[in-house]
């Protein structure tokens, strides 16, 4: 019932997107396919399309919700990007779910497709060595259809607009910090899901409310089929079988980490932007946190902080995992 | 020469076609089957790919289904084409077109002639074997499977518990011992043709026809019919894993598979560029005489099925979240509770992480905060001491208190003041914890306390209703943790021998005996206080007998050398 609501929302809201750059047909059967929305985030973008590029994304399929710095011209420009704009409310599509579940029904099916933001990267096992498609490739050949990854927040060393984020570097040079062991797991029983929480966001700023913590369990990576969708962002789908990414009998399934560089230097005027047009979730009260916090230039450093070094520390420490796949 | 290879191919086949090319090239013939399923297109450009090679040749196709008789057929249509064709061959060496070689063929055809009477095929009987697929080992032999296992499963599994049901046997024909093992071999001529050629053949086809995953058995069972000298292992590397899927080799492999020195791999990832580039390129090895030895290779993939399987006792994460009582481990490492210790002794965590190599925190889950070790606000892992944060999920915060700091054992006080008590049936289950409790010694800091006694009799009341409570689980039956509780009269009266109990659990390697006792508090009047409770209607129960006037005096074991019950 639900799925075919969410279906029907998406076709009715495919109308608020306009095409800019079209070049779907350039999509080859096989092919990774990145799905994106996004608004004013063109000092990432070089960066963000680089790192997927490497990883073997072929295609960036992407919608700009009302971008007013340049972020839709230098994608347009793009040889791989096919962009939509749309100018209509954020919040009412969902926090931009239904035009995603519109792109992804119309050109993710029969493909694997990575669903991010502009400030989400991907990290699954030997990412390093093997591009994306050893690891759908494998996923293929267990017939596993989704491929979770929780938000792992990255932070910087001091306030975080001490560092200014320059154009097409890497974000984890400054913000290569990240907290290792303070999540806490429950089970949806409805949608059958992870619900996650923790990390510096919940200590620093919902350590008093812990119940409004940000979730962090997302499935960004699924072989997408015509009657799949998204629920809430990228934390859930339907039908429910694609949350069963987690083993309940003692093993461990194959997961990855989507580093989250969230808290760079912009992130001071993106609060004070998104505070404006209020269009975030649950009335934007993560960014009403961050507004009270950041005026006390918090540090969400601590001595406990670990510092990145590569996936191979993220599945010592137990956030990610190899599974079976050697 | 002394080798050919057959190939049997369904995909990939601009790699099959390297491989293919690499053997011809170096003087093997190659004899290829393609699975008739495949276009007509991709055949004639797999064809053409090799049209220049004279040793090379393809054979009649036919449509392969998994763990099906058509996959034998193949073999068979493919060795009899070798057999004729090549005269010259010794040994036939059956691969696939994900196969990768090693070694160069010198090394393989070195190998091979210096043991020209030797079958290499893996051949055990069916009770040796634990990999079948579907737990059906034995009864591949003596049941019919006429529904496809991938396609039909559920026809399947129904057909062959009815045959079960009823019964049903097959009867394996006369002389045949059915064996299983690897599909990848390599047969001397006089084997192989003695197979192919036997008078009885038709009779053995018929029967293996209707064999589940014959392709695992036909060989493997006949070769024991006729073979002088079988060695039975797989001179290719090929590994399994616990659904019956080969492992797969990429790029970051290439030194694991080099220092291997088997001869030929699979599966190869199509894409793996540098593999491919780095092993038919045969300049870059010199020729040796090693044995295969995939053990390094073995014991990789063993442990990610382990993994998979057992997955990394006491870890929940967001691929691992077992269930209740299926956790294989509800935390990660042994870890003490104290309950009553830091109520009757001065400074008890002091005193213990000096007598233990353990890190000691005070009351965990303390109303105020976490009390981390050494006061500090944060524990690894960025764990906070915010006590709404950690009572919002109280198991998350134990398991993580213990998972993050692997590798030393944590103890920690606990008490009826603590507010969580949520967590007393996972500790009470987990074999990880031990549980020391001094029942009572709640009532000790009320004793001392500056309180109306009207006050003190209410939270009295109250402390031992939640005593009481944890005391019942902590004797039920489930209890997995190691408990110890002693009353409160009863641990005063003689308190070194369960501290020394308790400390050589913790650290048994320690051979030193304790030389310090704990200060016990001062316990003068603490009859009359229990006596001034029970006045006010209230029973405190869990102490144990403390008679009036007769005051317990730890002032003896202040004593500089203490007296040791031994």
């Amino acid at each position: 019932m639900e799925r075919r609501r969410r279906q029907i929302r998406a076709f009715r809201k495919r109308r608020e997107l306009m095409v800019v750059a079209d070049r779907t047909d350039k999509i080859r059967g096989g092919d990774v396919l990145a799905f994106v929305t996004l608004r004013n985030e063109r000092v990432r973008l070089p960066y963000f399309l680089r790192y997927y590029r490497d990883m073997g994304i072929k295609h960036f399929l992407i919608v700009d919700n009302g971008s007013d710095d340049g972020s839709d011209d230098y994608l347009a420009s793009q040889p791989d990007v096919s962009l939509w704009w749309t100018g209509a409310s954020y919040k009412r599509s969902g926090f931009g779910i239904d035009w995603m579940n519109w792109l992804l029904r119309k050109y993710g099916t029969g493909h694997w497709t990575l669903t991010v933001d502009p400030d989400e990267f991907f990290v699954y096992p030997f990412c390093d060595t093997r591009p994306i498609n050893a690891l759908t490739d494998w996923l293929d050949t267990y017939e596993i259809r989704s491929f979770p990854a929780m938000l792992l927040d990255m932070y910087p060393k001091g306030p975080v607009d001490q560092t200014p984020y320059v154009e097409g570097t890497n974000p984890f040079e400054t913000a290569c910090w990240f907290d290792s062991g303070n999540y806490m797991i429950s089970k949806n029983s409805r949608l059958q899901n992870l619900w996650i929480q923790g990390g510096p966001r919940a200590r620093v700023f919902f350590a008093d409310r812990p119940e409004e913590a940000p979730s962090l369990n997302k499935i960004p990576l699924v072989r997408w089929e015509r009657g799949h969708t998204f629920v809430s962002s990228t934390h859930m789908l339907l039908p429910r079988g694609l949350n069963a990414v987690y083993d309940e009998w003692g093993g461990e399934k194959a997961s990855g980490c989507l580093l989250h560089a969230k808290f760079l230097s912009t992130l001071p005027q993106k609060v004070a932007e998104e505070l404006e047009r209020r269009e975030h979730f649950a009335n934007s009260r993560e960014y009403k946190a961050y507004a009270e916090a950041m005026s006390e230039q918090p540090d969400l450093w601590c001595k406990w902080s670990e510092k990145y070094i590569n996936w191979r520390q993220l599945e010592i420490l137990g956030l990610m995992s190899k599974g079976n796949w050697a | 020469m002394s080798v050919g290879f057959i190939m049997m191919c369904h995909t990939a086949f601009d790699r099959a076609a390297q491989v293919a090319r690499h053997w011809a090239e170096a003087g093997a013939p190659v004899v290829i089957h393609v699975d008739k399923r495949v276009s007509g297109h991709d055949y004639a450009s797999f064809n053409r790919a090799l049209a220049d090679l004279e040793n090379v040749s393809f054979s009649r196709r036919f449509k392969c289904e998994w763990g099906t008789w058509s996959l034998v057929q193949a073999a068979q249509a493919a060795s009899e084409q070798m057999l004729e064709r090549h005269a010259e061959v010794r040994h036939v060496y059956l691969a696939s077109g994900s196969c990768l070689p090693l070694r160069p063929l010198k090394d393989l055809t070195d190998y091979l002639d210096a043991r020209p009477y030797t079958d290499f095929i893996e051949s055990v009987t069916t009770t040796e074997v634990d990999w079948t697929v579907g737990g059906i080992g034995m009864e591949r032999f003596t049941l019919r499977f006429p529904f496809s296992w991938k396609k039909q499963r559920r026809l399947f599994d129904r057909y062959v518990d009815l045959q079960r049901r009823v019964g049903f046997k097959r009867s394996i024909p006369d002389g045949l011992v059915p064996h299983l093992g690897s599909q990848w071999w390599c047969l001397t001529r006089q084997t192989l043709s003695a197979i192919l050629q036997d008078p009885d053949r038709r009779h053995y086809d018929s029967y293996f026809e209707r064999v589940w995953i014959p392709d695992e058995s036909y060989f493997q069972t006949l070769a024991r019919l006729y073979a002088t000298s079988i060695e039975s292992r797989s001179l290719t590397l090929s590994k399994f894993d616990f659904q019956g899927k080969p492992h797969i080799f990429y790029d970051d492999h290439l030194q694991l598979l080099r220092r291997s020195d088997c001869f030929v791999a699979r599966k190869i990832w199509p894409k793996a560029e540098r593999l491919y580039a780095t092993f038919l390129n045969t300049r870059t090895n010199t020729p040796k005489l090693a044995e295969p030895n995939p053990s390094k290779i073995d014991r990789l993939f063993h442990k990610a099925v382990e993994r998979r399987i057992k997955g990394r006792p006491g870890l929940y994460m967001q691929s691992r979240f077992p269930r209740k009582d299926h956790e294989n481990g509800k935390t990660s490492a042994p870890y003490s509770m104290f309950q009553g210790f830091s109520d009757l002794f001065e400074n008890f965590d002091g005193w213990l992480s000096k007598n233990v190599g353990a890190r000691v925190h005070g009351h965990l889950f303390g109303p105020e905060r976490a009390e981390f070790a050494g006061g500090e606000t944060m524990f690894n892992g960025c764990l906070s001491n915010n006590p709404t944060l950690r009572d919002y999920n109280p198991k998350a915060f134990l398991t993580n208190v213990i998972w993050n700091s692997r590798g030393e054992r944590q103890c920690f006080m606990y008490s009826p003041r603590d507010t969580q008590q949520d967590i007393d049936w996972f500790t009470a289950t987990d074999p990880n914890a031990q549980i020391s409790v001094i029942s009572g010694a709640w009532a000790v800091p009320l004793f001392r306390s500056n309180q109306n006694f009207a006050a003190i009799r209410r939270e009295a009341a109250r402390l031992q209703q939640v005593e009481l409570h944890h005391l019942s689980i902590l004797r039920s039956m489930y209890v997995k943790a190691r408990v110890r509780i002693w009353t409160m009269a009863e641990f005063i009266e003689n308190p070194m021998e369960p501290l020394q109990t308790i400390i050589d659990e913790i650290s048994p390697r320690a051979t030193r005996r304790l030389t310090e006792v704990p200060q016990m508090v001062d316990l003068t009047g603490f009859g009359q206080f229990l006596q001034n409770l029970k006045n006010q209607g209230m029973q405190p129960r869990l102490m144990g007998d403390f008679p009036v006037g007769d005051d317990p005096n730890p002032q003896q074991k202040r004593r500089g050398r203490p007296y040791l019950v031994k």
